[in-house]
């Protein structure tokens, strides 16, 4: 059994057939690449893990939990935490009130009405968070606004935002699009890093093949809202099927 | 200190003593002189400034940190006065029972409309309180009647029963609103040479209530509650993705700035008591958010600020008549005097919401942060000028966020 089993997955948007019975295991402790051309739905599919949307037929299940119904914050409570694709931080806050809000959700949960502590006396959190930031090499940067950073660094701090909560999956939304060579190398490391430093589980929704075949340890390829095959990274690479979908024979 | 780190508490500090020193600061000219008629230290405006800075700072609570614009909280000052004048004609002429129950009342007013208004957000959020505070006022107006005494608006009489305190005073009147046999109307007046200053028991009182007020707003602003509603303002999306569920967050945020309402409506029917339904008008509820706006959203003083200046031009220019500006420009040929004061009396008088807009205009223009900014900005000046002079490159340091609250 993987921490997240799809079954039968399939949704509709209209007359266009976005899933067909997708079915996927990601298990723990691996990183899980769903790769396919522009259109294959893979973004739909994320959507169904993180309750934005929910599939018209099939199931979704987490740790043993449906997440179907559920709201993304209840989703998030149980342990599955997201990358945007352009990165969504607190751009009004510095970095360390970024960093302070996950910590506050993992401990408090979805709602307290803490409106008598200081911030600042959660010792323990703060901790956590500047041990995180140092993680992620952005501890000189903890007094700095967060929408004035390059993107680079929001991205970086989108990852420790999402890292402090211990998630026991993260799911990333092409964390390298739009990024420049350079930039998405740097990705790549720091997400080689974090796999380095601690037992994670992640799942990577991505087209760029440079940045799948340097993280993944198991991939599937998702074309037309099916999933073609599911094999690891060596296999997929000479695989006549994902040839297939990625340079248009089909048609 | 308090639970406030140094900075805070020496700000605090500042606001106490600028508040208790009110009376003494607004009162800058000699009585009888040209200029005395712009003195602010008389005991109704002092009262004004302190209720409607309790109101603005609850308000810049909600709107201040969540950025949920609410067009409708002037119901809730209302909800206030109401029941404190309800408590002034059952149990006694004593403020304290009729401003806790004020509160409480404006509390579950709050928690009612804020459950229903909350389920949209931005501008159908605004359009929502609106609605809910025009019903209240037409309710208010003609339908409660019984409670509310309909446009007459809501008095204490010689019959009200008052079973714990004095039905009739010893003059034949109703007596008075007081704080435990302290009566709010009482005033010390100190003449100094040429000035004249009034000690109000009820401005002392509204004040102490507005440090509180204040005060308690400051530990909000700190707290990790006011960190999740700052963050509510810059990005809802992350914030549920984060595993927080913003709608209890922001139901509280409305509850607490209807609480603070209902309080800063409670202290306007202990000053005076009576309770009408003009106060929970739209116009009502549009003057706070204006106060926000040109104090500065989301600053700590500003909201005070822009409800001093308001209040302080609401009453001063509205006495300037045209008498006055005859006497002011006497000096200007006949011709020219005519012709001057009859611009110049377009705004002031009945005239001065033309002032006011201007203003309004003004500072939204040239300061999108309100009041506050302008301040910074002079003290920026002046800090850069000695920076100069000291040779010292501090401009060149990377740039620091900006705090919630200078």
């Amino acid at each position: 059994m993987g921490i997240l089993e799809v079954k039968d997955v399939g949704k509709r948007f209209g007359g266009l057939q976005a899933l067909g019975d997708v079915n996927l295991s990601v298990q723990e402790n691996t990183v899980h690449a769903i790769i396919g051309p522009n259109g294959a739905g893979k973004s739909t599919l994320l959507n169904c893990f993180v309750g934005k949307l929910i599939p018209d037929t099939g199931s979704v299940m987490f740790d043993g939990q449906s997440v179907l119904g559920r709201t993304p914050y209840e989703i998030n409570q149980m342990g599955i935490s997201r990358v945007f694709q352009t990165p969504e931080i607190f751009g009004d806050l510095d970095v360390m009130e970024n960093m302070m809000i996950p910590c506050f959700a993992k401990r408090d949960g979805s709602f307290r009405l803490h409106a008598f502590e200081r911030v600042n006396d959660e010792k323990e959190l703060v901790e956590q968070a500047e041990q995180m930031l140092i993680d992620v090499n952005m501890i000189d940067k903890r007094h700095m606004n967060a929408s004035s950073m390059s993107r680079g660094d929001k991205r970086r701090l989108e990852m420790a935002m999402c890292l402090v909560q211990e998630p026991k999956l993260l799911l990333l939304d092409e964390p390298t699009a739009g990024m420049a060579r350079a930039d998405t190398n740097n990705t790549i490391d720091l997400l080689k890093e974090i796999k380095e430093k601690r037992d994670i589980t992640m799942a990577i929704i991505e087209h760029d093949m440079h940045v799948v075949f340097s993280l993944a340890e198991r991939i599937t390829v998702l074309a037309q809202g099916t999933p073609l095959v599911e094999d690891t990274p060596e296999n997929i690479k000479g695989h006549p099927k994902v040839r297939e979908a990625y340079l248009g024979e089909a048609h | 200190m308090l639970g406030l780190n140094n900075k805070d508490f020496r700000f605090l500090l500042i606001v106490i003593a600028l508040t208790m020193a009110t009376p003494i600061l607004l009162q800058p000219f000699p009585e009888g002189s040209v200029m005395a008629q712009f003195n602010a230290g008389y005991p109704d405006l002092m009262q004004r400034f302190a209720i409607f800075g309790i109101f603005a700072i609850g308000f810049n609570i909600l709107f201040g940190l969540t950025g949920y614009l609410s067009f409708g909280h002037a119901a809730f000052l209302g909800a206030g006065s109401y029941s404190a004048v309800w408590m002034f004609k059952l149990l006694s002429m004593n403020v304290i029972p009729g401003i806790i129950l004020a509160i409480i009342v404006s509390g579950l007013f709050a928690l009612l409309i804020g459950y229903i208004s909350l389920r949209r957000s931005g501008i159908y959020f605004s359009i929502l309180t609106l609605a809910f505070a025009q019903m209240s006022f037409n309710l208010a107006y003609s339908v409660l009647t019984p409670i509310t005494n309909g446009e007459t608006g809501l008095q204490v009489t010689l019959n009200d029963p008052r079973i714990l305190g004095q039905q009739v005073a010893a003059n034949g009147n109703v007596p008075p609103t007081n704080l435990f046999g302290l009566e709010m109307g009482s005033s010390f007046k100190l003449p100094v040479g040429a000035w004249e200053f009034t000690f109000n028991a009820g401005y002392y009182f509204c004040a102490v209530i507005a440090i509180l007020a204040f005060y308690l707003s400051l530990r909000i602003f700190r707290s990790p509650f006011g960190l999740m509603l700052r963050a509510i303002k810059t990005n809802q999306t992350r914030l549920n993705y984060t595993g927080l569920n913003s709608r209890p967050y922001t139901l509280a945020a409305f509850v607490i700035s209807g609480m603070y309402a209902g309080l800063a409506g409670a202290l306007l029917a202990s000053m005076d008591p009576l309770a009408g339904a003009e106060r929970m008008q739209w116009t009502a509820s549009g003057e706070v958010v204006l106060m926000t706006i040109l104090g500065g959203v989301g600053t700590m003083m500003g909201p005070v600020l822009g409800a001093g200046f308001i209040k302080y031009f609401e009453n001063i220019f509205s006495k300037i008549n045209e008498n006055v500006l005859h006497q002011w420009f006497s000096w200007l040929p006949d011709g020219l005097e005519n012709i001057v004061i009859w611009v110049a009396e377009h705004f002031v008088g009945s005239g001065w919401h033309l002032t006011s807009g201007l203003l309004f205009m003004l500072v939204v223009i040239f300061l999108p942060g309100g009041l506050v900014e302008g301040g910074q900005r002079i003290a920026a000046m002046f800090k850069r000028k000695k920076a100069d002079d000291d040779s010292d490159d501090a401009g060149h340091h990377p740039k620091q966020s900006p705090h919630v609250a200078e």
